[in-house]
């Protein structure tokens, strides 16, 4: 599986860039090769369908990204006590790393998956539903709520973005 | 052809190919949600391919023309008639506990019409309409803004 | 296993990104890579060598498959991290409106 790691390493490279670059523009294209990277290694893991769709979903988030940042210049100061909030979030990712460790020893290893729950999926799916794409077959019919709070969720968010996009606000007398 | 490039947007050959590709990307959208069941794809990559498509022409011809085609009551009508649709599909469980749906559904059979591999996928693409709203929506308001600092300068 | 740390190391870029950059979009990217590790974590669990895609064939007989579950739970996540950034830009556009600036620490009017 050399193409995972080295699929990983691209994006772990372009988050940095991400990350540290001071031009703003610069960094959400380079959010947009994270995204690119994490299509190809979905392919690369045999998941077709979260590829196509991480690669529409990378297309309309950098588009809107880079309407709401373009055009705008920014001071970068770094004065003032920001050396205490580095030293903390320093330690706190630190911390992270150590308990994510922790808990990495009862997954299991790469490629050796424990299929508890799709065994029956996978066996009965297609007779069952009529579907042959086995995830179209999970979220339309064996996990269809699931499916309904997404769109609940989307709508959620549709409400979210026209109540703070509304321009008239209460009169003032 | 002087004319038209100076109108709002991009140049005159981002705008002939958008003419022209305009129709493909819709349908090829409409074809991914409802192949969901044999091939990769679904619903929502159809309903955002379809969102794709409309903010393409916004980038290409500028957000009047845009907004010229579509309107947005028709646009809040598809969105909620998705939403409702699909509710009543996940909400038809729930008539087994009645007499009176459990005798629609074994006699009408409404979940051989509604809840098939075609329906559910054209629900979701409508409800990701709402995504295609939201972006309307938040790009109008970027314009908007955009104009008003230019103007206070 | 050394994927497995890869991807952390990934989340924890974002991590602190998220956490240390005084810039509204830069946390708004930082909160976006965690998601993306988040999303690749579930597919990697759920891989099996030499398994192919979770999808029939007319004329094939498949014999392994690769995990289905982790894949259509990613792919309900997938749409969820779009609104959610959605949600988040408008609040940052809505917040230079207002203030005129990006940075966090000059947006301490608490009065609204």
């Amino acid at each position: 599986m050399i193409e995972i790691h080295l699929l990983l390493l691209f994006m772990i490279a372009a988050a940095v860039i991400a990350v540290e670059a001071k031009d703003l523009l610069s960094s959400v294209i380079a959010v947009g090769a994270v995204g690119i990277g994490l299509s190809l290694s979905f392919l690369v893991l045999k998941a077709p369908d979260l590829a196509i769709m991480q690669l529409v979903v990378e297309i309309l988030s950098l588009i809107i990204l880079i309407r709401g940042t373009i055009r705008r210049d920014l001071p970068f100061s770094a004065s003032g006590r920001w050396y205490f909030n580095t030293i903390t979030t320093v330690c706190f990712v630190i911390v992270f790393i150590g308990l994510a460790l922790l808990t990495f020893r009862s997954l299991p290893d790469l490629g050796n998956a424990t299929m508890r729950v799709s065994k029956a999926y996978i066996a009965e799916g297609m007779l069952r539903t009529g579907a042959k794409n086995i995830v179209a077959a999970i979220t339309l019919n064996y996990r269809a709520y699931d499916t309904l709070g997404e769109a609940t969720m989307i709508f959620a968010a549709v409400i979210g973005v026209l109540v703070i996009a509304r321009k008239t606000g209460k009169k003032e007398k | 052809m002087a004319d038209i490039a100076r109108e709002h947007g991009m140049t005159v050959i981002v705008k002939t190919v958008t003419r022209l590709t305009l129709a493909f990307i819709l349908l090829y959208g409409i074809y991914i949600a409802l192949n969901g069941h044999i091939s990769p794809g679904g619903g929502f990559v159809g309903g955002v391919i379809v969102a794709l498509s409309f903010v393409h022409v916004m980038l290409a011809f500028g957000k009047e023309a845009a907004l010229k085609r579509l309107h947005s009551k028709g646009l809040r009508l598809a969105v909620n008639i998705g939403a409702l649709m699909f509710l009543y599909i996940v909400m038809m469980r729930f008539a087994w506990k009645f007499p009176a749906g459990r005798f629609i559904i074994e006699k009408m059979r409404p979940h051989e019409i509604f809840a098939n591999e075609i329906i559910l996928p054209l629900c979701e693409l409508a409800i990701v309409g709402a995504g295609l709203f939201t972006v309307f929506i938040a790009l109008v308001l970027l314009c908007k803004y955009e104009e008003k600092i230019e103007k206070e300068k | 296993m050394t994927a497995y740390i890869l991807c952390l190391v990934l989340f924890s870029i974002g991590l602190y990104c998220a956490l240390r950059k005084r810039n509204v979009v830069k946390i708004i990217i930082g909160i976006g890579i965690m998601e993306y590790a988040a999303n690749f974590l579930f597919v990697l669990i759920g891989y099996r060598s030499g398994g192919r895609s979770p999808i029939y064939a007319n004329d094939q007989v498949i014999k392994s498959m690769v995990d289905p579950l982790p894949q259509a739970v990613v792919a309900v996540a997938i749409v969820l991290n779009l609104s959610v950034t959605l949600l988040l830009v408008a609040i940052a556009i809505k917040l230079y409106e207002k203030y005129g600036t990006f940075d966090i620490t000059k947006i301490n009017d608490l009065k609204g």
